[in-house]
């Protein structure tokens, strides 16, 4: 029963049955840990991987995608700024054009404006001329029928004076007004 | 009567400690003088309980896994993750280190927790301070090592690489070869076997020497030697956390040392 009483270096000798169950034992837990507990951590481990690394990737691409739409986003801009420009230049072009137009036509307007004036004030003069002469040819015949103190009227001779002399004076008249 | 346990319940002292205070009766006496004796000691209960525990935890724990661990989770992880990655793939590299992990981790653990009956109050005997243990784990290593390497090189192959060293001038090699070849293949098994069979052993009769020491003490006739009995006892309680490291660094240095000759087979020949 006592099994170290042969000695000392009894101790350095295994117990058959010892090594039996310790043999049995350890199988048995290296059947259940190896086969049933240990390939799960490492699954488990692989998944968590692949959860973080799949993670990360999905937020590169997340990050691409912003940065394309910023780029496209910044392309947009400047092709508008660009457009908006141009619009701009054209207008302004544009507006130059009109006022050119417009200055034209307006100096146009008044020259023709002033020439039209100036038309209707010759035809006026003229009218007021013509008016006048014989106005002042029948004054002076008047005037001269009561100094002589006979009725010229109806005389040929007396019509004929009066035409002479208007027609002096419508030359004088013409003269004056060409000299002015 | 040789159970330190059964020492003490009587009051019997049996002091100094020696090597029969390793010797657990059996629980059955019937068996003693059948072959199933040593069968059912307190040596093989904490054999068995050791293999339940570490069973018994690892399928409750590990039950459901998660990608977000649960706590017990994380712990049966942790374990196993600190042999995989800290001996395993740390010597042979991510490949051939997951798959030699599984078995690395479970000979820590089981080496661990067998270990750590020398300091549980009721039992405080490692099964691995019987040589019968370690020899068994030391054999297991042993075959291992070898097989691997004889599957990588073949026969001859690995044999020349563990017995020639290279570099090494050719008139040394009738002293080299038979150096290397007890160091490499005869020797290795019985120095992993008894490094871990001494620890405990020594660990368990330093217990043994500041615990019942300190008995022997309190029964002496003399008062003031009754009084210094304190010291011996708070002398045992710091030998026990001493033997907590021990424990621990036992258990690593036999997987470590199990992973460097199983690395050392897979290694291309140089």
């Amino acid at each position: 029963m006592i099994h170290a009483a042969e000695g000392g270096t009894a101790i350095l000798f295994p117990i058959w049955q010892e090594i039996l169950v310790g043999a049995i034992a350890f199988g048995l837990l290296c059947f259940v840990l190896m086969k049933f507990v240990f390939p799960m951590m490492e699954k488990t481990f692989e998944a968590r991987v692949d959860a973080i690394e799949g993670g990360i990737e999905r937020a590169e691409r997340a990050q691409e995608e912003a940065n394309q739409t910023l780029e496209e986003y910044r392309r947009k801009l400047a092709t508008a700024q660009e457009e908006a420009a141009a619009i701009r230049d054209e207008a302004r072009a544009d507006a130059v054009a009109a006022k050119e137009e417009i200055l034209v036509s307006a100096r146009e307007e008044a020259n023709r404006v002033i020439a039209a004036g100036h038309a209707q004030i010759e035809a006026s003069r003229q009218q007021l001329v013509r008016e006048l002469r014989s106005e002042v040819g029948n004054l002076a015949v008047d005037l001269a029928g009561k100094i002589i103190g006979q009725r010229l009227a109806g005389d040929a001779d007396t019509t004929a004076t009066v035409d002479q002399f208007l027609a002096q004076i419508a030359d004088d008249t013409a003269e004056t007004s060409g000299a002015r | 009567m040789t159970d330190s346990a059964i020492v003490l319940a009587e009051g019997d002292s049996h002091f100094p400690p020696g090597t029969d205070s390793f010797n657990f009766r059996d629980w059955f006496t019937g068996l003693s003088d059948t072959a199933l004796v040593h069968m059912f000691t307190t040596i093989t209960f904490a054999v068995w309980a050791s293999v339940a525990i570490l069973i018994v935890f690892f399928l409750w724990a590990y039950r459901k896994p998660q990608i977000v661990p649960t706590k017990r989770q994380w712990i049966a992880e942790s374990a196993y993750g600190f042999i995989r990655n800290t001996v395993s793939i740390d010597l042979m590299g991510k490949k051939d280190g997951v798959k030699f992990a599984p078995y690395l981790a479970t000979l820590f653990l089981f080496i661990l927790i067998m270990n750590m009956w020398a300091i549980v109050p009721g039992i405080q005997i490692s099964p691995n301070s019987h040589i019968a243990f370690p020899a068994m784990l030391g054999a297991l290593s042993w075959i291992i090592y070898n097989v691997v390497g004889i599957r990588k090189h073949g026969f001859l192959g690995y044999l020349k690489m563990t017995c020639v060293p290279p570099g090494a001038p050719w008139f040394i090699y009738p002293l080299l070869i038979p150096i290397e070849f007890l160091q490499n293949l005869i020797l290795r098994p019985v120095t992993l076997a008894l490094r871990l069979f001494a620890n405990m052993f020594a660990g368990h009769l330093i217990l043994l020497v500041f615990i019942l020491g300190g008995f022997e003490m309190l029964n002496a006739g003399n008062i003031f030697i009754q009084g210094l009995s304190v010291f011996s006892f708070a002398m045992g309680i710091a030998m026990t956390m001493f033997e907590l490291i021990v424990i621990l660094l036992q258990a690593y240095v036999f997987t470590l040392l199990t992973g460097m000759y199983i690395q050392g087979s897979l290694a291309d020949e140089h």
